[in-house]
């Protein structure tokens, strides 16, 4: 594998999270609990599709095979995905939402942290401008959290169900593989070793907050990086994709 | 029996001396003294324009995910998230007349709060996404910009606001229609299509004709409407006709003739039937749109109240700490 085949598939794979995750929160339009959390949510999936534009089109380009933003998120299938399996789950109730959120905008606030000092200045720019971004999803859901866990015995149960159901799917967000060992070496990909501790302090910290506890570590899932999805993904890109399917010649 | 004279002969006063305000074209601001009835016809609009707001979030919703590229899919959730900011922006001027957002919204589920029929119609092809804009919020706009100088302030300036927006969603309906004309015969077929179904119920959304108005006598005399309904309408005929032509689409009214004496559109006969049908209930989403919201605010109410107990909680420790 070359620099610059490594450099692709780590910016797919980034690129991927930010599409799918969007993807789950545009759901959310006029299905939020009030209208203003409506606004937040569409908000983020905003941010999200900005990010996937940025990393896709400048994945496309390290590819060098003329395949546009548009060409890498509505023609490729399922297994051609390099998402982490947490983004695609299903949005479940709010609280299904809001830990899944935490979840990742902990991770994504030290992860570009570090990434704005990436070697790759295309990927150091797209950090700088997504960190902004992230620091408002994570008050958000990290608020959410707290107050759904201290608030209701209703949303105490809910909440600490999501963050059941959720947990296996977390240890996947640090995992490495050829293509990170080959990108850190060269000074322009993250240790996720380096991140793991931090992630689960602040984690611990918001539960603590909340009233809720923190599962034992169990079995996590994994599958992403060889691109073996859950079976939600599917679904996912089926609807997402269709029109570009069903109209392959047509310009939108 | 002395003071109920003195109070009806002091609101006589005051009324008459509200209408001359409202004649010499000054407007009205919350804290004014306003007759109850100009007060119910206000609350009554202003809580119908917002729930359109907001139900109109639902025909749209229903292409998010599946809109064909990630502009277009930008696109449509910022103008989304715009009719959402206009439905936030008009709760909170209704509540200046005393009502708040939890009431209307109660009146939207009972039935009593109405809002615009429009969204009673599904939004079945992508094509939709581009008439809904370019139609539906082209004629909103025409309706809008004539109530930038309604009498009460808090309204007028809502609406202000709220034009500068939709314009830029009557263009970028416009684009993805003329986008779609440019593009395959299936393309093409999908635009003349959605056309076809929302080029009518377009111009139902300007209320009866001026003869059959129900609420429109006091409705001018206080200026919180300035343009027939009939003078609205043909204004945006007038507009669109000329932009259907440039792309190609036509018109679905074989009566449509520009009319040189007149120097306007004759248009054919709207189907009043089918008007009061979608008003009574029977459009084709009424049912759908209502129980949407009805069940999304249900299923929402335990986070609500969670939010509610916590600050409750919250508040309760600050004090005991004090």
């Amino acid at each position: 594998m070359t620099k610059q085949e490594a450099l692709f598939k780590y910016t797919l794979r980034l690129g991927d999270n930010a599409l799918i995750l969007s993807q789950r929160l545009s759901e959310w339009c006029s299905n939020a609990p009030f209208i203003e959390e409506d606004l937040a949510l569409t908000n983020f999936a905003l941010d999200m599709i900005g990010r996937s534009q940025a990393l896709l089109k400048y994945a496309g380009e390290l590819e060098g095979l003329n395949r546009t933003e548009d060409m890498l998120a509505y023609r490729r299938s399922e297994r051609q995905y390099y998402n982490n399996l947490l983004v695609e789950q299903p949005n479940g109730d709010f609280a299904v939402t809001m830990v899944r959120q935490l979840f990742i905008s902990v991770f994504e606030k030290y992860y570009y942290t570090e990434m704005q000092k990436s070697s790759d200045e295309m990927l150091a720019a797209i950090a700088a401008k997504t960190l902004k971004e992230v620091k408002y999803h994570l008050a958000h859901a990290e608020d959410w959290v707290i107050r759904l866990g201290d608030g209701t015995g209703e949303s105490h149960y809910r909440t600490q169900k999501a963050i059941d159901d959720l947990w296996m799917f977390s240890g996947e967000l640090f995992e490495m593989d050829e293509v990170d060992s080959k990108l850190i070496a060269e000074g322009i990909a993250i240790d996720l070793d380096k991140i793991r501790p931090l992630w689960k302090a602040y984690i611990a910290n918001v539960f603590n907050n909340g009233a809720l506890q923190i599962p034992q570590d169990g079995y996590m899932q994994t599958g992403s990086r060889q691109g073996i999805h859950t079976e939600y993904l599917g679904h996912l890109l089926s609807e997402m994709q269709y029109l570009q399917r069903a109209y392959p010649d047509a310009q939108w | 029996m002395d003071s109920i004279q003195d109070k009806l002969s002091k609101d006589e006063a005051l009324l008459a001396k509200f209408e001359e305000k409202v004649q010499a074209g000054e407007s009205v601001e919350p804290r004014d003294w306003m007759p109850e009835a100009y007060r119910k016809h206000l609350v009554r609009q202003m809580s119908q324009h917002a729930h359109s707001e907001v139900i109109g979030m639902q025909p749209e919703g229903n292409w998010v995910t599946r809109a064909p590229s990630l502009r277009a899919k930008q696109i449509l959730l910022a103008k989304i998230q715009d009719e959402g900011g206009h439905g936030l922006y008009l709760y909170s001027a209704a509540e200046t007349l005393g009502i708040s957002r939890k009431e209307m919204i109660e009146q939207l589920h009972t039935g009593k709060a109405k809002y615009s029929n429009i969204f009673n119609y599904p939004s079945l092809t992508w094509a939709d996404i581009g008439a809904i804009g370019w139609l539906v919020d082209g004629a909103a706009i025409v309706n809008q910009v004539s109530l930038q100088r309604t009498s009460y302030a808090p309204y007028s300036r809502a609406m202000v606001r709220i034009c500068k927006e939709e314009s830029f969603h009557q263009r970028q309906g416009y684009e993805i229609m003329a986008q779609m004309m440019k593009g395959t015969a299936e393309q093409r077929e999908m635009a003349q299509d959605a056309m076809n179904r929302w080029w009518w119920p377009s111009l139902m959304m300007f209320g009866p004709h001026d003869t059959d108005s129900p609420h429109s006598a006091d409705a001018f005399r206080w200026k919180i409407k300035r343009h027939t309904n009939d003078e609205l309408r043909q204004k945006f005929i007038d507009k669109t006709v000329q932009q259907a032509e440039v792309i190609g689409l036509t018109v679905p009214d074989p009566d449509l003739k520009w009319n040189e004496q007149k120097g306007c559109y004759d248009y054919g006969e709207i189907n009043w039937d089918e008007f009061n049908r979608v008003i009574r209930g029977d459009g084709p989403c009424n049912k759908q749109r209502l129980e949407h919201h009805i069940r999304v605010h249900t299923e929402g109410a335990w986070v609500r109240e969670a939010a509610e107990a916590y600050k409750n909680k919250n508040e309760q420790q600050s004090i005991n700490l004090n």
